[in-house]
């Protein structure tokens, strides 16, 4: 039995009270690809940063071949051969291929001509395309990546850790990108790949190691596994909230989305032929993984984002009349009633100013009501007060900069503000991420108040449990494309988890 | 003809201050930030240097100046006025991360004001009945010609008749532009103005560069203050004399499109357009006036291009005027 090329022993890291990574133990050979998978929020991306010298584990040990080593700093990392693609690329727009690969390089000769063979004799070896001469600013996605890839090569890196490399890549340059992986596993080196697709994990790596929710529950040879076995490892049992559900109040339809496409400028397909129906009374879930295509969703149909094909038909409870929203403004869209409420990997950018107080916030929302030019602050300061009352927002005034208050208050705010329009279709993108338990519940009561007074709810949520007990209708999306949508009440998790990983539901 | 070559040289003595702003300035923008603070900058290096031989005159008497001393006393002056300002810059901008255009405008206020006060004290305690110094003696020594220049006839004027200073400038022009394109320092450099995050990760010290372009870039400008005194002015201070160049010098940073080497001609161009109203004959003050403008109307007109253009190569470093923070995990 050869020795490890990289070895993991105990491994925890906590940032403040959160765990993200709890006595992971891993072990990778060379010439073997080892995929990393779970859910959103597992540490599958935290663990890796440990491994490449961006954090600094609390206790455990790492061994590269068999020897105990200190790794404080992506310097370090480089030095025992660890090379990590990051999700987000690190390049510099301007420079061409071979400057980028060559930047901080101190202990090499400055000479491009011969950086830029070097370059391409590792595209040679490896089957990378890649002009060594070009801007990066003048590359497609995948070619930026593939210009990462070669500046850990060039740096003499034996274990490539790739961040949920597919992401941004097209299905053709998918299989090209594994194809060059394999060629690499080929001549003796380690890749670890964090991936969260199952099909990619069958069909790429040697062995699977699992985690869900910062715990390491165990690695598995890619023959000996099915998809069922890993989905089931990925989620874990149901655990009970307790959430209230109460039933649909005569459910009508509100929404109707019909077959809607989203191409990004990139020419990467984000809505695949969308198509359901959101009730009024109603509850619907989307579970997904991150970045399948929540977010552009709810802005599409909030009229942020520009279709290239389908229509959302919306039903107006007040005029009986149905109206295409697609041939209309935001402004006009959220007239109608149709709110986006916050979708809070930016919270504050997206909804509230984190300068202006609670007052002023409340005020943007109307600032066109008022005469003239002159703005009127009695309503928006009643309302602010209102909030404050009955969400128990707890701020030391309603002229406290909003900034100033912790997430879940900031949460409720924002929330208050959207509900008191009385919206008649309630759109939330995770709307408890970061937010202790009572501070959920709270945001759980308010959505269900929202569904009882006959909006049509939309929450986007990523924890199982929680959609499970919380909606009526559970709507599955993998990779722009709806997988299925099944009932909340009997839904399985591990019929979900499936959904999510691009399974369709066989009866569909 | 001999109008144009009298023409020219004026020009080009009008040019090298600019030249010498500008150069400094690129090199400080390439490490991504923006400092309005040359015009300060160079007013602080010239009266520096003003203050410096002005000591030195002073204690030994103009006559019995030595050569090396006279020119070496204010140019350390200057070098130690102008870097001490980069100093105060990036300390502000780096290490506190203040706002950039503030920091720089409000060191431009004060390079004014400091200048003002040790150039009014300087000519109370000369007691002169104008109010300037006058350092004749160093200005000589600073101006010292290259001696076959005048055997030379016209070229010689054309080429050979500036003072060592005029020639630095271009050089360093010219060494600035060879560093930033066709050293590994210049792309770490340009690494860093562009993507700080990504020269960062590269293992770069991203606040190591940005000080020392920063510093540097301060001294090569506060130069241009003190040829502007010993050359240009034939060593005389007046308060306020030295009028918008800094300015003038800002402009010529987007005018040569962030390139040393351009900069070279630009300058030149800019000393033409800015002393051409002398050599035309039967100017109203208002048309004088005009024809001052005209660099900044090319600047503005080359913005536009190169906005139009929309060249990547051609625009500002990427991350020109933020400060840099590491992601904090």
């Amino acid at each position: 039995m050869s020795v490890p090329a990289i070895e993991l022993r105990g491994i925890t890291k906590t940032f403040g009270q959160v765990i993200a990574n709890k006595n992971v133990d891993l072990v990778v050979n060379r010439g073997e690809i080892l995929s990393i998978l779970g859910e959103n929020g597992s540490g599958k991306t935290t663990l890796m940063n440990m491994i490449s010298g961006i954090y600094y584990p609390d206790s455990g040990q790492i061994l590269i071949d068999g020897k105990e080593v200190v790794i404080r700093s992506p310097r370090d990392a480089f030095q025992y051969k660890i090379g990590m693609i990051h999700q987000h690329f690190k390049l510099v727009d301007v420079f061409t291929a071979a400057e980028n690969v060559i930047l901080g390089m101190e202990n090499e000769k400055y000479n491009l001509k011969e950086a830029a063979d070097h370059v391409r004799k590792i595209c040679d070896q490896y089957g990378f395309e890649l002009d060594p001469e070009k801007k990066i600013y003048a590359m497609s996605v995948s070619e930026k990546q593939t210009v990462e890839i070669i500046k850990v090569l060039y740096r003499g890196a034996d274990i490539l850790i790739l961040d949920e490399p597919t992401a941004v890549l097209t299905p053709q340059e998918t299989d090209k990108l594994f194809a060059v992986l394999r060629r690499m596993r080929d001549a003796g080196k380690s890749v670890i790949i964090i991936t969260h697709k199952l099909h990619e994990v069958m069909s790429l790596s040697d062995k699977v190691a699992v985690l869900r929710k910062g715990e390491y529950i165990g690695t598995v040879k890619t023959s000996e596994t099915t998809e069922a076995d890993l989905t089931e490892m990925m989620v874990g049992k149901k655990v009970s909230l307790n959430i209230d559900r109460s039933d649909p109040n005569h459910p009508q339809d509100r929404l109707e989305v019909k077959g809607i496409d989203l191409v990004s400028p990139e020419g990467i397909r984000i809505l695949d032929d969308i198509s359901f129906t959101a009730r009024g009374g109603e509850i619907l879930g989307i579970a997904g993984v991150a970045g399948s295509g929540q977010k552009e969703l709810l802005e599409a149909i909030a009229g942020l984002q520009p279709l290239s094909g389908g229509e959302i038909l919306y039903n107006n409870p007040k005029t009986g009349e149905t109206e295409n929203l697609r041939n209309k403004t935001p402004l006009e869209i959220r007239e109608l009633g149709v709110r986006l409420s916050f979708v809070p990997e930016d919270r504050l950018g997206m909804g509230l100013v984190g300068n202006m107080d609670i007052i002023d916030n409340m005020m943007l929302r109307s600032y066109k009501k008022g005469r003239g030019i002159f703005v009127r602050k009695q309503e928006p300061r009643e309302l602010a007060d209102t909030i404050i009352k009955d969400l128990e927002v707890n701020t030391p005034s309603a002229t406290t900069p909003v900034r100033r208050l912790s997430g879940g208050n900031v949460q409720k705010v924002l929330v208050g503000r959207e509900i008191a329009a009385r919206p008649t279709v309630l759109m939330a993108a995770y709307p408890v991420r970061g937010l202790d338990i009572n501070s959920s519940y709270t945001i759980y009561n308010l959505l269900n108040d929202q569904k009882d007074l006959g909006a049509a709810v939309i929450f986007v949520g990523e924890d199982l449990d929680v959609l499970m007990e919380l909606c009526d209708r559970i709507m599955v999306i993998c990779a722009g494309r709806i997988t299925g949508i099944v009932d909340g009440r009997s839904a399985k998790k591990e019929e979900l988890g499936l959904l999510m990983t691009g399974k369709e539901a066989e009866d569909e | 003809m001999n109008t144009v070559i009298a023409f020219l040289t004026r020009a080009i003595v009008q040019a090298i201050p600019l030249l010498f702003g500008s150069t400094g300035e690129i090199l400080t923008e390439k490490s991504g930030h923006l400092n309005l603070g040359i015009p300060g900058i160079m007013y602080v290096g010239g009266i520096s240097g003003v203050i410096g031989s002005f000591l030195y005159e002073q204690s030994v008497g103009p006559e019995n100046i030595q050569y090396l001393p006279a020119v070496l006393i204010p140019l350390c002056c200057c070098l130690l006025g102008s870097l001490c300002m980069g100093l105060i810059y990036s300390f502000l901008t780096v290490t506190l991360r203040a706002n950039q255009n503030v920091t720089g405008l409000a060191l431009t206020t004060f390079g004014t004001g400091f200048g003002n006060f040790f150039g009014g004290s300087l000519i109370k305690i000369s007691g002169n009945d104008v109010p300037s110094i006058t350092l004749t003696a160093t200005s000589n020594m600073f101006c010292k010609k290259l001696p076959f220049a005048a055997s030379l006839g016209p070229v010689g004027r054309l080429f050979f008749s500036y003072s060592f200073l005029a020639y630095a400038a271009v050089v360093i022009a010219l060494v600035t532009s060879w560093i930033l394109t066709g050293t590994r320092i210049g792309l770490n450099l340009r690494a860093v103005g562009e993507n700080p995050a990504t020269a960062d990760a590269a293992g770069i010290n991203v606040s190591r560069y940005k000080y020392a372009a920063t510093c540097i870039g301060s001294m090569i400008a506060g130069l241009g203050g003190l040829f502007y005194v010993m050359d240009y002015a034939a060593g005389v201070w007046s308060n306020n004399a030295f009028g918008d160049r800094g300015w003038l010098a800002v402009a010529l940073v987007i005018f040569s499109i962030w390139r040393p080497n351009v900069a070279i001609l630009g300058s030149f161009l800019f000393g033409g357009l800015f002393i051409v109203h002398n050599y035309i004959p039967n100017l109203g003050v208002a048309t004088q006036e005009l024809i001052k403008m005209t660099p900044y109307v090319v600047t503005i007109i080359v913005l536009i291009f190169t906005s139009v253009r929309k060249r990547r190569e051609d625009q500002p470093p990427a991350s020109l005027g933020l400060s840099y923070f590491r992601e904090e995990r």
